[in-house]
């Protein structure tokens, strides 16, 4: 019995496994469809960013209460796994708790404190979806999410208030069976939380009690498995890429805009002929601006990966709050959906073949990009260091640049400025005339 | 008072301690006019030799990049590169956040380095050394001010606190609008919007921000910014309350208490 039980966790495991490792691959390939960017430089600066932002969400605290709440979830799926990982080797050798002989009497605390943290866990996970269904904060009922975001939201609070009552209930069951001294089950002694409710259990006969306990430690460790692989499907795949993404973040100042080497150079011989003629010839016309994903960055694209879809983007985004359609978590969400589409096409056909769409127009308008005050708020905002306004501005270098598409007032702006030195039409003789009046 | 250019400078074989790079708003338009005159008030009374590169001085090429005219920014990068740079110029000051975060960040890669100050740190610097002293009992004492953090001096570059110790120069009470700091809300005119109306939406942003700067009870709204200044002094406006609430920037504030014999 105890064989065919370790042969199916085996091949459970395994197929959790192969199955998250190939859709990882996928996302490593549509990410890595970006244009390439040295982001290696200051390790030092980028460790701190780690540090900081993802394992200290330094950012989430700008809203202290619900950054406790997240705390508690983030911190117990982190150390929750050093009990999933005694689950997969008693899963393999067909033990029960394996490390209880090893640990001695720490042992109880151990899960002791792994119980507090699955309730802490129900408890976050309880009120944000409170949040989101009951008292509809403004960012949870944007349009942004309509239909899969937002279920995707309440099926993951909902699987892991799941996965946690498991826990707790096979620990409860598994207490009872201790005291009675059933075969297999190791005395441990009490645990903290469930200790205190094993009264509940104990009027059931130990075949139940077996199948109870066994029923929840198998459900909890697939329920893992298969959440392990829901994840890249789904907004929450930022508890694994917020790591990378911080690490890679700007260390710029925000206001310094990516430069356009070709077009400096371009310029740098209009403006210098003198240098043009020991250039060597130029290779092929480069792009300027972007399109489409491939024209973005990896790192734009690991950003678009790492959205949880939180909003606080869009909520502190000056277009968005004065009505207009500009949405920085859209810009993302579209991101992360077109480079979706690139990467199934690319798996259906080989390589990519043209499907007639492009990031720009079919999923970002022209009437969002032109909202953009380029206030940095939703780069601020941002807990993991997704930068929105870096896709916007390099759509908006696609559009004047190779589309000539811009409105007719930004056009006399640029007119003005190569005309009379100034955004404006005055004579550029004029510009220190306030020094000759009083 | 008179304003020499640093061709006048250079024409006398002297160098200035500090540019003055006014541009283009502070140039051309009359409300920012008065913030440049303030500014050079300033300086002057605080003994600062300074230049302006007057009809030299070009546009940044700021509005042009965010707009997504990279052929216009580098063109107007690049010429002001090399007239900076065959001055020899070290120390820029600009009372633009605009002008200062492009030519501090995004010179340097074009080959343009210098030292670039805002003037709220400037100001701060010539109040902290002493060589700005403020009247006694000035014409903001214990007024209630409000102050509004411009996106490209406090979020892009990281500068909250000298605008805001200039303030305190002043003796004044400052109030704090609920989005400050980092968490400002942008007047509406960065990334080339100074230039087009709005898209189509609820409100306008300044009005938004007007409305919330209103609210603080404040009678004077401080900015740093000519881009702000314009866009609050119409949130203003929109709120009818041009008559008992003014704009002003913090340089204005400044040159309107200098103590005598500064």
């Amino acid at each position: 019995m105890n064989i065919v039980q370790e042969l199916l966790f085996v091949i459970a495991l395994g197929a959790g496994i192969y199955l998250f490792t190939g859709k990882a691959r996928q996302i490593w390939r549509n990410i890595s469809l970006g244009r390439d960017v040295a982001l290696n430089d200051e390790p030092g600066k980028r460790f701190r960013n780690l540090l900081l932002l993802a394992f200290g969400q330094k950012k989430m605290f700008r809203n202290p209460l619900v950054a406790v709440l997240h705390f508690f979830v983030y911190a117990g799926f982190l150390i929750i796994n050093i009990e999933i990982l005694e689950i997969v080797l008693d899963g393999i050798f067909g033990k029960h708790r394996l490390f209880a002989p090893v640990i001695g009497s720490l042992y109880g605390v151990l899960i002791g404190c792994f119980e507090l943290l699955a309730v802490t866990v129900i408890l976050g996970c309880a009120v944000f979806l409170i949040r989101r269904n009951i008292l509809k904060l403004k960012r949870f009922v944007s349009k942004d999410l309509e239909g899969w975001p937002r279920s995707d939201a309440n099926y993951i609070l909902i699987t892991e208030i799941v996965l946690m009552l498991l826990f707790l209930t096979m620990n409860t069951a598994d207490q009872v069976l201790q005291s009675r001294g059933v075969e297999h089950y190791t005395v441990t002694g009490s645990f903290w939380v469930t200790g205190q409710f094993t009264f509940l259990l104990s009027g059931l006969s130990d075949g139940t009690l077996i199948a109870i306990e066994r029923a929840c430690w198998w459900l909890h460790i697939l329920g893992i498995l298969a959440f392990l692989n829901y994840l890249p499907y789904s907004k929450h795949l930022h508890i694994v890429l917020a790591f990378p993404n911080a690490y890679f973040s700007d260390l710029r100042p925000k206001g310094k805009m990516e430069n356009m080497p070709a077009v400096q150079h371009e310029v740098a011989m209009m403006l210098q002929p003198e240098l043009a003629a020991n250039a060597p010839a130029d290779a092929a016309m480069p792009k300027f601006g972007a399109k489409d994903i491939t024209d973005l960055t990896w790192k734009n694209l690991l950003d678009a990966y790492s959205c949880t879809e939180c909003g606080r983007c869009t909520a502190a985004c000056p277009a968005n709050i004065t009505g207009k359609l500009l949405s920085p978590r859209k810009i993302m969400m579209d991101t992360r959906d077109r480079a979706e589409e690139v990467g199934l096409n690319i798996k259906k056909n080989g390589s990519f073949q043209d499907d007639g769409k492009a990031l720009l127009r079919d999923y970002i308008s022209e009437e969002e990009l032109r909202a953009c005050t380029s206030c940095n708020a939703c780069v601020e905002e941002c807990p993991v260091s997704i930068n929105p306004l870096h896709i916007i501005l390099q759509l908006r270098r696609h559009l004047v640049m190779e589309e000539s598409s811009a409105p007719q007032e930004w056009n006399m702006m640029f007119s003005n400025i190569e005309n009379n030195m100034a955004p404006w039409k005055f004579s550029p003789d004029d510009r220190d005339r306030w020094a000759t009046e009083s | 008072m008179h304003i020499r250019t640093m061709a006048d400078y250079a024409a006398s074989g002297e160098s200035p301690e500090i540019l003055f790079w006014v541009g283009c708003a502070g140039s051309f338009d009359q409300r920012a006019q008065k913030i440049t005159k303030a500014f050079a008030t300033i300086l002057d009374a605080a003994g600062i030799q300074f230049a302006i590169l007057g009809k030299e001085e070009s546009c940044t090429g700021d509005p042009a990049r965010r707009a997504g005219n990279e052929f216009i920014f580098q063109m107007m990068a690049q010429n002001n590169i090399q007239l900076l740079n065959a001055y020899g110029i070290k120390k820029i000051v600009t009372a633009c956040p605009h002008c200062f975060n492009t030519i501090k960040n995004e010179y340097p890669e074009l080959g343009g380095h210098y030292e670039v100050i805002h003037h709220a740190t400037y100001l701060q610097q010539l109040i902290d050394e002493g060589k700005v002293r403020m009247k006694e009992g000035g014409s903001f004492k214990g007024k209630k001010i409000t102050y509004h953090d411009s996106c490209y001096l406090g979020r892009a570059n990281n500068i909250y606190e000298a605008p805001r110790k200039v303030l305190e120069a002043l003796d004044s009470e400052l109030v704090e609008m609920k989005r400050c700091r980092s968490k400002g809300l942008c007047c509406g005119a960065g990334g080339a919007q100074m230039f087009k109306e709005e898209e189509k939406g609820t409100t306008r942003v300044n009005f938004d921000r007007g409305a919330e700067a209103v609210a603080t009870g404040a009678s004077v709204i401080a900015s740093n910014c000519p881009f702000c200044m314009t866009m609050l002094t119409d949130g203003v406006k929109e709120q009818g309350k041009e008559d008992s609430v003014q704009v002003l920037d913090i340089a204005e504030m400044i040159a309107r208490d200098l103590a005598q014999g500064n």
